[in-house]
């Protein structure tokens, strides 16, 4: 369980906090997407959950935050490695800069954590096949295009099989392709029971696999619930996110009495094709009449 | 011809063949996006338009000159490159400082440096992080960072690595209107997208890399079409396309507008 109690981060050269009384308890293994413009405190509260922030980059905090009995304020990254995962906004970033290969950046993480050889060697190549990474095994990371760096990144998290899974903008450099293999990954790890706390600015593909939405808006928590609420909400454009397209069709539908006005707004395909089909439906048989 | 790429070979030291003959035209003021799988060669191709990247064999042709003859001096008048990596690109210590960089290297006068430096932050809503450190703004704040120094250099043609990614609602709003701008004065635009949204809305033509080839180069609509197999360029058609798809609407639309009017239509034609 991850709870934040009226925290607050200021980071040493910053004017108004880039966290402002944040409350919210994530239960184990939800699947929670954190939404809001750029500024937000999207990455703050990612580096904040997985230990980053403030123990590397400095900053003030008040009130609380916790993993399990851990408290976040006492717990730098490096004691929180194996529990928690975090996949960084720019994924060149992260590379350890210790390794040679892709094969070799999987295993660094598992190799300081002293992980039994024969498990390692497992568990690098099942992550690797399961991301399409295995042809690239043996190209440096910094030999690869950004969109192989993130999935890199992904893949080194997800080797770790922590309890916690961070990730901020994770398909942000990917193609169709890669990004449908992580989203297929986040229901592996839905299943295993894993906590998964995504940061995201395209709500598309997260809409039909997230438990929550949680919206960020100058550091505090606007909104908090459901996807099928919060992306729907009139709101949302003001906190920074991009509509789906089909809710604003849906939306300037009711207007032309072509999406019934009692049907909730739609935040998938399936739900926008329906409730199409419906109006479209209704209106033949009223002009018919 | 603004640019002229004539079999263009890219093979990296490590072996890798990143472009396998590429050739490809493009024509003042168009508006291309490049779109392809990860890994497709697109960014190895930008860089060969800037002099970072030099042939293995092949030709660039930037402005009817040789890439091949022009330094990297040379081609920063002709294009303007936003890196897909903004912490690559991004070395001063304020956003305005930055920003002000390129016009100085490239010895514009003073006051049409002010000019250009004060224009770039504004079009791209960092007015009020003129004083700011770059490296204590937010991802998408520093890819709009990047994207200004960029445009402070007022170059005939802008080449754009991923410019969506990390960008809010009002920031993709932003540079669509900036995009907009530009092509109503008459740059010719180059973006690299995975975005198909961004791409459909805002692009005329697109051209498919694939494996270091182009595999396929034509105008939005028809790439909407269908005209491409999903598979090659691993890409997912716009929402609303899919959605005019799913309701069995044979040919596609690309806009919410374009949505609403095709729906009134269906709506009062008689079954
Ligand atoms: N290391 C830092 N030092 C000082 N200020 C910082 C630092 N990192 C972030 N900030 C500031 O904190 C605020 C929140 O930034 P953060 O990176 O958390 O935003 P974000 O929601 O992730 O944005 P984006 O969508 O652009 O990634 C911004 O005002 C930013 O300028
Ligand atoms: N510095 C490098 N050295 C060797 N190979 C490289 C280097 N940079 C990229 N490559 C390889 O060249 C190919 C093309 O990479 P490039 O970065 O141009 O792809 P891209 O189309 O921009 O992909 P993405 O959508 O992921 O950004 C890839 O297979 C990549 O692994
Ligand atoms: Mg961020
Ligand atoms: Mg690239």
């Amino acid at each position: 369980m991850i709870e934040f109690r009226d925290f607050s981060l200021t980071y040493p050269t910053g004017s108004r906090p880039a966290l402002q009384k944040i409350d919210f308890i994530v239960p184990r293994g939800q699947i929670c997407a954190v939404v809001g413009a750029d500024g937000a405190g999207k990455s703050t509260l990612a580096g904040v959950i997985s230990g980053v922030v403030p123990h590397m980059t400095g900053g003030e905090t008040t009130g609380w935050a916790r993993i399990g009995s851990r408290m976040l304020a006492e717990t730098p990254a490096s004691e929180l490695v194996g529990e928690v995962a975090l996949v960084m906004q720019n994924p060149f970033n992260q590379l350890s800069g210790a390794r040679f290969s892709l094969r070799e950046e999987i295993a660094f993480g598992l190799e300081n954590l002293g992980v039994d050889r024969a498990e390692m060697v497992r568990r690098v190549e099942q992550v690797m096949a399961d991301l399409r990474l295995t042809a690239l095994a043996d190209l440096s990371p910094y030999e690869m295009s950004g969109g192989q760096q993130q999935l890199l990144a992904i893949g080194s998290a997800l080797v770790m099989r922590p309890a916690v899974m961070v990730l901020d903008e994770p398909t942000s450099q990917l193609d169709a392709v890669g990004a449908g293999v992580v989203f297929d990954a986040l229901e592996t790890l839905r299943t295993q029971g894993v906590t998964v706390i995504l940061f995201e600015h395209r709500m598309e593909r997260p809409a039909r696999c997230v438990d929550r939405v949680l919206v960020l808006d100058e550091g505090r928590i606007a909104a908090d619930g459901q996807p099928d609420d919060v992306l729907t909400d009139p709101r949302l454009a003001d906190w920074g996110v991009a509509p789906l397209r089909y809710t604003t069709a849906a939306r300037q539908a009711v207007e032309r009495g072509l999406w019934e006005a009692d049907r909730p707004l739609p935040v998938t395909l399936e739900a926008a094709a329906e409730g199409f089909d419906a109006a479209l439906k209704g209106a033949r048989t009223a002009g018919g009449l | 011809m603004v640019l002229h790429i004539d079999s263009l070979v890219h093979r990296y030291p490590n072996g890798m063949t990143a472009l396998a003959g590429v050739s490809l035209t493009v024509k003042a003021g168009e508006r291309v996006a490049v779109v392809g799988p990860n890994g497709a060669g697109k960014s190895t191709l930008a860089r060969h338009l800037i002099g970072i990247a030099r042939p293995t064999s092949g030709r660039v042709e930037v402005n009817g000159r040789d890439a091949a003859g022009l330094g990297i001096a040379d081609l920063a008048r002709s294009v303007g490159f936003v890196f897909q990596n903004p912490d690559a690109q991004l070395h001063a210590a304020t956003v305005a400082k930055e920003v002000g960089f390129g016009p100085r290297n490239l010895g514009f006068p003073a006051d049409r440096r002010t000019a250009l430096t004060e224009w770039a932050l504004r079009v791209t809503g960092l007015t009020g992080e003129a004083d700011s450190h770059p490296r204590h703004l937010s991802f998408g704040g520093r890819k709009r960072v990047a994207l200004a120094s960029v445009l402070a250099m007022d170059t005939p043609i802008i080449v754009l690595d991923e410019p969506t990614t990390g960008q809010d609602h009002r920031s993709v709003t932003l540079l669509e209107e900036l995009l907009r701008g530009l092509h109503s004065q008459g740059k010719t635009i180059i973006a690299i997208t995975h975005d198909t949204d961004f791409c459909a809305e805002n692009f005329d033509r697109v051209v498919v890399l694939a494996e270091g080839r182009v595999q396929w180069d034509g105008p939005v609509e028809h790439w909407l079409e269908g005209a491409v197999d999903p598979p090659v360029s691993a890409f997912e058609q716009p929402q609303i396309t899919r959605l005019g798809q799913r309701l069995g609407w044979p040919t596609p639309v690309v806009t919410v507008d374009g949505f609403l009017d095709r729906l009134t239509d269906h709506a009062s034609s008689a079954d």
